[in-house]
Parts: structure tokens; C-alpha cells; sequence
């Protein structure tokens, strides 16, 4: 289970509103690469790792998600908190808001809402690591993208490079645990060969 | 001493060592479950662990909780901002 920790993993201090660059942002919180994403494929795909290190590996990057998905959305939600109607819409929000407000809604940046279509768990360890490397990846991609768009606001920029650091930490962790269960499951078959 | 060494610093100083600290432990668990026989790192992350206990308790006494396993004698637990909220990270 989970224990709610009343603080953000890294803060968010937005001086100022932009609905602009929330409507980039919210692709993180659930676009195909964003971090509900990111949370439920780990903490679904825990259940069927073979080796300890994987289990807890996927539990605990799940759980680090989980805290990323909550940054994400407080920058999407201090970006769009009393903005004017009008400027919503200036900022190609008005579709959002009629639908959304502006509550803070899993979508990705093109506005399709989220999917667990965007999720893989294959049955296969190996299959659902190298997926799970893949979408570290395509995750720093997108926040280089919105770090490049949102460069004129160093309030969004810094959360935002931590969020990025972050992938690749957990990409090179995978990679690791992906070499773990590699080991284990040439093992298995090298005894199953002497049984 | 501990407490009188946070009175000193604002709430947003205080809270950021607590969240520095936190990132320290989780970064080092992510190292340790794939690395659990480094005894250096296991080191410091129970060094860490013990400075985030002292950190939040102090913390908490002052200015409520951050989990609801912490006891108060009224449920601070409603007081605003919420992390999220504009001003919520200090």
C-alpha cells in the first residue's frame, strides 16, 4: 500500500500563469509517455518479475512515478489556476475548458484522453523491461521537447530538468535489472538441462 | 538544540532539506535493490534515513503533519496549502 506525504519529491514555484505551455505540459501527466503511464506499467508489470531485484525495482520506480505524476499536475494546475476565459482560449485551451475547466485532466498534448492501450505487460520479464527502457527514453525525449518550449520560464524549466535526470536514472536501473534477469533465466535452463 | 536550529530557518528552508534528504534515500534504494551488497551506500542511506526522522519530526511539531501517522492533538491534516497549491512547496 501507499502513504500519502503531504510535499511534493521536488517543488513547483510558479510565479506566473501560462496556459501555453500547460497545454504542452499535461501531455506528461497522461499522454503515451507521460507518468501515469509510466506508474502503471511498473507497478503492473511488478507482478510477474521472476527475481527479487526486479520486483523491488518496478515497485519502487512505480512508486517514484506516482510522485512525478502529482509534480506534473501541479505544474499544469499553477499554470492554469484563474486564468480568464479569454486567455484560455487565446492559448488554445477552449476545447479543454469546455470539456475540463480547468481541472487537470490525463490527456495528452493533442488532447486524446489516456489509455491503457499506452501500456504494455507482456507476460514475458524480458519483453516488459526492454519496453519499460523504451519509454524512459521516449519520457526524457518529451521533456527536452517541453524544456526547449517552455524556455523563457525558469520556474518551469527546473522542475522540469529534474523530471528528465530522473529518466535516465531509471533507465540505466533498468538496464540493470534487465542484465539480472537475463542471468537468471540463461540459469534456469542450464539446470533444466541436467534434470 | 535540534528544534531551536529549525525555528531559525524559514518553513521553506526546512522543507527543502527534508525533500533533499528524501530524494538522497530514494535515489540510494533504487541503487541498493539492484546493488543490495554495497555496504558504503547502505552506509548512507541509513545515515540519510535517520537524518529525514529527525527532520520531519521536527518539522511536524512546528508546522503539522506530512503523513497522517503523525499524532497531533487536533487534525491538522486539513490545513492548507496543499503541495500542489501555489505556495504549497514554500
Amino acid at each position: 500500500m501507499w502513504l500519502y506525504q503531504k510535499k511534493l519529491e521536488y517543488p513547483v514555484r510558479i510565479k506566473c500563469t501560462n496556459p501555453r505551455l500547460a497545454k504542452f505540459i499535461v501531455s506528461q501527466y497522461g499522454g503515451p509517455d507521460g507518468e501515469l503511464a509510466a506508474s502503471l506499467r511498473y507497478l503492473s508489470q511488478r507482478f510477474g518479475m521472476p527475481d527479487q531485484k526486479s520486483k523491488a525495482i518496478l515497485n519502487d520506480i512505480g512508486t517514484e512515478e506516482l510522485a512525478h505524476l502529482e509534480m506534473v499536475g501541479s505544474i499544469v494546475h499553477q499554470l492554469t489556476d484563474g486564468v480568464p476565459v479569454e486567455e484560455l482560449e487565446k492559448a488554445g485551451l477552449g476545447a479543454y475548458y469546455t470539456d475540463h475547466g480547468v481541472d487537470v485532466y490525463p490527456a495528452s498534448a493533442a488532447g486524446v484522453p489516456f489509455t491503457a492501450a499506452y501500456i504494455a505487460c507482456k507476460g514475458d520479464p524480458v519483453a516488459n523491461l526492454q519496453e519499460d527502457l523504451a519509454a524512459e527514453q521516449k519520457a526524457r525525449a518529451t521533456y527536452e521537447k517541453l524544456i526547449n518550449l517552455c524556455a523563457d520560464d525558469p520556474d518551469v524549466v527546473d522542475p522540469l530538468r529534474f523530471l528528465r535526470e530522473r529518466e535516465v536514472v531509471h533507465f540505466q536501473r533498468f538496464g540493470e535489472a534487465l542484465n539480472g534477469v537475463q542471468e537468471k533465466l540463461a540459469d534456469k535452463k542450464f539446470y533444466k538441462n541436467f534434470n | 538544540m535540534m528544534e531551536e536550529y529549525c525555528n531559525e530557518r524559514t518553513r521553506g528552508e526546512l522543507l527543502d532539506e527534508i525533500r533533499a534528504t528524501n530524494f538522497s534515500l530514494i535515489e540510494l534504494g533504487l541503487y541498493l535493490d539492484i546493488n543490495p551488497d554495497d555496504k558504503k551506500a547502505l552506509c548512507l542511506c541509513n545515515e540519510c534515513a535517520k537524518k529525514l526522522r529527525t527532520l520531519t519530526d521536527n518539522y511536524q511539531k512546528i508546522y503539522g503533519p506530512l503523513t497522517i501517522e503523525f499524532p497531533c492533538n487536533k487534525w491538522r491534516w486539513l490545513e492548507e496549502p496543499w503541495p500542489w497549491e501555489k505556495g504549497g512547496s514554500f
